[in-house]
């Protein structure tokens, strides 16, 4: 995209460059764009109106095809297509959903995910309740994992359907190895964080150091509740993690997560959902803490939003606030609300569930609001 | 707005589709006592059926169930049933479906001849 040498005609190569925001809500999908400078944002939309769309996500690979997962209150979920980068849009012919005897019913489908470089045409795609689905065709027909579905196992590391978040229990953080596609990690809402080596044949838990203290047993072996698990871009052997109970850290082959929260703020605390890492630099990443004390209001601590940046891997953090309404904003991030582009100065975004979406294009030096009164926001990617 | 799968079906006008691969199977064997199902389909369904607001499909009259009927619903227009019906052939919360003015939520109830069907997809919360 935007690091590649320009090709094309000069109106061609504009458009290859513009920054894309895909703003997926409770009310259908949304776009933002912009040229590469990044101060001027045309918004459109929006795409199925009325639809709740939980994820859209550009392939990274193609930058042709979109996926959007969506669902209406009142009708069964989907997932839609396009391969012209949004102009028209296709419906999955077979939608992921559980095998017929299983008793599981898939609500909605909550993650999208490209698979490897080397397998064009794989997607995963991870659902509500913990459901992991592949597609081979470009997200046309989805088929399950048994791997992970029909796990003997699965029960116990996720609970029951009923269990988890008040949304529903999610499968999400479908994480690729860049070197290896048989390499996989997932995060699970409850469940914990797991990975594969055999292409989601077989499955391990991997939460050790990671607190679970809401259960009777606060480190177990699962249960745990990781909220946004990212790789890091450039060091596919170093792992994020913002969960229920904290900021993390894993670096591989190791398997023992570091608690990289404690360096936040006591006033602000490690609590939030999302967390996403720089496209260039594996020791850089960024995280929106809300208000996790006493029943978990999950708004701006006190009501003055700020992202955390840090530059070293989470030893330290840094606020970063200028341009945000100074008190009484009390936003609310969601776990795929959180974004960066590929500029080598990286642009971070993030949309609320009140409506507005946020950008930086100075590494989140300073801030401004690009959209506002769009419905509840559930995801925002860069296409 | 998505673009749904095209379906070989012929309008016959007022947003009314009759036919389908049911009729179309009735047709190859005329010898099979063949009966028509009218049902209605909700606005939030309309873009799998063209917008039209009624279907007429035809099928077997023996063991004519309702989920026989909304197969062959399905196989006019294609993708419609997934969203009326779970993967565990349960319909749906907030789906409804009206036999003749009753309320019908077994997929195994048997229905008569020239049956009337309404599917109603009920708008809920904000």
């Amino acid at each position: 995209m935007i690091d590649a040498p320009p090709t094309g005609t000069p109106d061609a190569r504009t458009a290859a460059n513009n920054v894309r925001l895909l703003i997926a809500t409770r009310k259908g999908l949304w776009t933002l764009e912009s040229d590469p400078a990044r101060q001027t944002w045309k918004l459109a939309g929006p795409q199925f109106l009325g639809h709740i769309v939980h994820h859209a996500m550009v392939d990274s690979r193609t930058r042709r095809t979109m996926l959007a997962a969506a669902r209406t209150g009142h009708l069964g979920p989907t997932i839609f297509r396009s391969t012209d980068l949004g102009a028209t849009w296709q419906e999955a012919t077979q939608p992921p959903a559980f095998g017929l005897g299983s008793g599981r019913t898939v609500d909605h489908t909550f993650w999208l995910t490209p698979g490897h470089a080397s397998q064009p045409g794989v997607w995963y795609a991870g659902t509500s309740p913990q459901g992991l689905f592949r597609s081979e065709d470009d997200g046309a027909t989805w088929s399950g994992v048994a791997g992970f579905n029909s796990h003997p196992q699965r029960k116990a590391w996720c609970g029951g359907d009923q269990d988890g978040t008040p949304d529903g229990p999610k499968l999400h953080s479908i994480l690729i190895d860049p070197r290896d596609p048989h390499h996989m990690y997932i995060g699970m809402s409850s469940g914990g964080v797991f990975e594969s080596i055999d292409a989601g044949g077989e499955w391990r838990p991997l939460n050790r150091g990671v607190r679970a203290d809401f259960l009777p047993e606060p480190t177990p072996e699962f249960g745990h509740d990781p909220h946004c698990v990212r790789l890091a871009n450039g060091n596919p052997d170093r792992l994020y993690q913002q969960n229920h109970c904290g900021i993390y850290r894993l670096d591989r082959p190791g398997t023992q997560w570091r608690d990289i929260g404690a360096g936040m703020p006591q006033t602000v605390g490690a609590i939030g959902f999302p967390l996403v890492t720089h496209f260039h630099d594996p020791e850089t990443l960024w995280v929106f803490p809300m208000d996790g004390s006493d029943v978990w209001p999950r708004v701006s601590p006190g009501g003055e939003p700020a992202v955390y940046r840090s530059r070293d891997g989470g030893t330290t953090w840094q606020r970063q606030r200028e341009g945000m309404p100074p008190t009484q904003a009390w936003w609310t991030v969601k776990r795929q609300a959180m974004t960066v582009d590929r500029f080598p100065t990286a642009g971070v975004y993030f949309g609320t569930t009140s409506g507005e979406v946020w950008g930086s294009r100075d590494e989140g030096g300073t801030w401004k609001c690009l959209s506002a009164h769009l419905p509840q926001i559930y995801a925002v990617e860069t296409a | 707005m998505p673009v749904r799968p095209s379906s070989s079906n012929l309008r016959s006008g007022n947003g009314v589709i009759e036919g389908g691969v049911a009729s179309r199977a009735a047709d190859q064997h005329a010898a099979v006592d063949v009966h028509t199902v009218r049902i209605d389909i909700p606005g939030p369904l309309r873009s799998y059926t063209r917008q039209a607001t009624r279907v007429t499909v035809a099928l077997p009259a023996r063991n004519l169930t309702l989920g026989r009927a909304l197969t062959a619903l399905e196989h006019a227009h294609p993708g419609i049933r997934f969203r009326i019906i779970d993967e565990q052939n349960r319909l749906r919360p907030h789906i409804q479906i009206f036999v003749n003015a009753a309320v019908e939520r077994n997929l195994e109830a048997q229905l008569s001849p020239g049956v009337q069907i309404m599917i109603v997809a009920a708008l809920s919360g904000g």
